[in-house]
């Protein structure tokens, strides 16, 4: 198991997202490196049904074994994982480098429409922009997918024809997820039928906060049944906590192993619609309970930050910590993206910076 | 004993002396690089450490003048000019700061440099009083062969990066007011690469400005080297238009012609520098020149009622 906090240099083929050394402050990197053996140690509990061997099918058999085997996760250091966080993102990205990054961004951005206020046209005009991101430099890539409601599904899945990118659907009562479960399965469904390759399901905060645990399990297991297609196939589904509401990163680390365990094909941070988003110390904790599921069961579950990413900077932030947690199975849009919709555009001036050496402004990107 | 109690009473004041400081966004940060160079007066004689704000300050800089456009363009002309004059207010609280700090950088006895200094708080409230009159001047109502009501209204250009004036008499201060003023006079937000060898008034300018009822991010100030600062401004996409005032370095990126070319590629309005910077008389009456230099004209058809 790769340890956080060690540079990972094996990737000989692309550019390295990992900077030279002598770039980074002494300090904080001394204080990451004592915190590291803290925050990373595994999650996984002593206690776990699984932990023995046998893997971990027999954790949701009852409410009560659920809740033993999530309440027996170890607990999280707060200012271990807040520090690390924090000294991951201090390093400086130039050059070459920082080209691979913002590309490599772009690619895994879900390019997200969430409003009320959405349009057929303007569903079909944020298409456009997910296709040919600058019109204005055909070697822009692509985005990973166009995230809408799932009555602008059809449309999205029109606009996208043949170009591979996919489009997710929030589903089950987005955002609040109050709804009792025949009204969010029907809702998938429908987004289902309609087209959706993703599914992006919210869990009821409610229930998992007042410790029904097995009703969350059983309903993402449900939506998760929901997913599937006529032909067999199912679309992939991300499941969000909405972290901002959880309280606390205990909390977080039970949903991340609670919507695992159900069987997830992602975990997303956040809504967007909450005062509290996606952010870097409950991101890195996600990603280590991904590694750490990884470990444990040979399952690859993937990892969307969601909401309040909007510059180029923060952006790498969560790439550098992908790359230190995670390594190189995870830096793709297979396995990790960005919830966003302003941060293209704060990539797309970045870019433009590089290649031709011109500070870029608002009036030479598309507006949405 | 006595003799102890009497020291201890009356210990040598240690002087305090100042951090100067950019001015960005409302904001008084050190440079991004944490860097600073000294500033001397006109005999060589130390004054202060001045900020050496770099590439990535001045690109702050324009983000926050970008962000304040919108506010500061949709004030309307009055209430812009009610500002100013509240700048000229705060102005004057400060003269005999201002008049020492000129003094040291021009190396003028405390009179002359006393009267640059009121000179420039007069130059305010005159373009304070421009702010509701310049559409007069820059607009008009055209004769159009048809039944329409043709309108010229003048429109601020946007985001105007400033090289302050770095020679002639009065230049600190006199010079600086009478580029920035009719800049932000007529609704625009303002860059301003102080001067790099005197930079002290400029700087302080900022603190006046912060206490007027100026909003953040209108007016930005950097300090350090101009060859640093001015070709940032010049290529940078989001700055609107570009005074060179002070664009007179011998030879390197700073010149003017450079800096002219940089900004025809991103089709920046650019007011040229004087023919001889150095033989400028800060002094002379301003005319409306400037104030009009940085407009843009907008003008629409309206069809006359029955």
């Amino acid at each position: 198991m790769k340890r956080a906090g060690h540079v990972t240099a094996h990737r000989h083929t692309t550019p390295q997202i990992s900077v030279p050394h002598r770039n980074r402050p002494h300090l904080p990197i001394g204080y990451a490196r004592r915190y590291a053996a803290l925050v990373t140690m595994s999650t996984l509990a002593a206690n776990a049904p699984g932990a023995a061997g046998g893997g971990l099918k027999d954790v949701a058999a009852s409410e009560a074994s659920l809740r033993r085997f999530l309440h027996g996760l170890p607990g999280v250091d707060q200012v271990g994982l807040e520090a690390r966080a924090a000294a991951l993102g201090t390093r400086s990205i130039k050059t070459t480098a920082k080209a691979y990054a913002i590309d490599l961004a772009i690619s895994m951005i879900d390019l997200t429409t969430l409003e009320g206020a959405d349009t057929v046209g303007k569903v079909r005009a944020l298409c456009t922009k997910g296709r040919n991101p600058d019109p204005s430099d055909p070697t822009a890539p692509r985005v990973a997918a166009i995230c809408v409601y799932p009555d602008m599904v059809a449309t999205a899945k029109e606009a996208l024809k043949g170009t591979g990118i996919q489009v997710a659907s929030v589903a089950t009562a987005f955002p609040a997820g109050r709804a009792a479960l025949p009204v969010k399965l029907a809702d998938t469904a429908d987004a289902v039928a309609a087209g959706a390759d993703e599914i992006d399901m919210v869990i009821d905060r409610g229930a998992f906060l007042s410790g029904r645990y097995l009703d969350v399990f059983n309903e993402i297991t449900a939506v998760k049944e929901a997913c599937k297609r006529p032909d067999g196939t199912s679309a992939h589904l991300k499941v969000i906590f909405e972290t901002g509401e959880l309280q606390t990163y205990d909390n977080v680390r039970r949903a991340s192993w609670l919507a695992m365990l159900a069987g997830a094909d992602f975990i997303k941070t956040s809504t967007g619609k909450v005062a509290v988003n996606a952010t870097p110390p409950v991101t890195l904790l996600m990603l280590e309970a991904v590694r750490d599921f990884r470990a444990q069961t040979g399952v690859q579950v993937g990892v969307k930050p969601a909401g309040g990413i909007r510059t180029t900077k923060d952006a790498m932030k969560y790439l550098v910590m992908v790359n230190e947690t995670l390594g190189d199975d995870w830096l793709t849009p297979h396995w990790f993206r960005f919830g966003a919709s302003s941060l293209l555009n704060d990539l797309l001036m970045q870019r433009q910076k590089l290649t031709t050496g011109r500070y870029s402004g608002p009036d030479y990107v598309t507006v949405d | 004993m006595s003799d102890l109690s009497t020291r201890l009473d009356t210990p040598a004041r240690i002087q305090v002396f100042k951090t100067y400081k950019l001015y960005v966004g409302g904001k008084f940060p050190r440079s991004e690089s944490g860097r600073v160079y000294e500033v001397t007066d006109a005999k060589g004689q130390w004054l202060a450490n001045a900020p050496l704000g770099t590439r990535k300050d001045t690109r702050d800089a324009v983000l926050a003048a970008r962000a304040a456009v919108k506010g500061w363009s949709g004030t309307t002309a009055y209430n812009r000019g009610q500002v100013l004059y509240r700048v000229a207010e705060m102005l004057q609280g400060r003269r005999e700061q201002f008049a020492a700090e000129v003094a040291a950088a021009e190396g003028l006895g405390g009179k002359k440099a006393g009267a640059l200094v009121d000179q420039a708080i007069d130059r305010w409230v005159w373009y304070a009083g421009w702010t509701d009159k310049v559409a007069q001047i820059a607009g008009a109502a055209n004769p159009v062969a048809g039944p329409f009501f043709n309108l010229s209204v003048p429109e601020p250009t946007g985001v105007v990066g400033i090289v302050a004036p770095q020679t002639g008499y009065g230049h600190s201060f006199l010079g600086l007011v009478s580029v920035l003023a009719p800049v932000i006079a007529t609704g625009n937000t303002a860059v301003v690469a102080a001067a790099a060898d005197a930079p002290l008034p400029a700087l302080s300018l900022g603190e006046v400005l912060a206490t007027s009822d100026v909003p953040g991010g209108v007016v930005n100030v950097i300090s350090g080297r101009t060859a640093d600062i001015a070709p940032t401004l010049a290529s940078h996409q989001d700055v609107n238009a570009l005074d060179l005032t002070g664009a007179i370095a011998a030879d390197g990126p700073g010149t003017a012609t450079a800096l002219e070319e940089l900004a025809a590629d991103t089709l920046k309005r650019v007011l040229r520098p004087a023919v001889d910077p150095a033989a400028q008389d800060w002094t002379n009456a301003p005319g409306t020149d400037r104030l009009l230099s940085f407009l843009e004209t907008k003008t629409v058809w309206h069809p006359m009622g029955q």
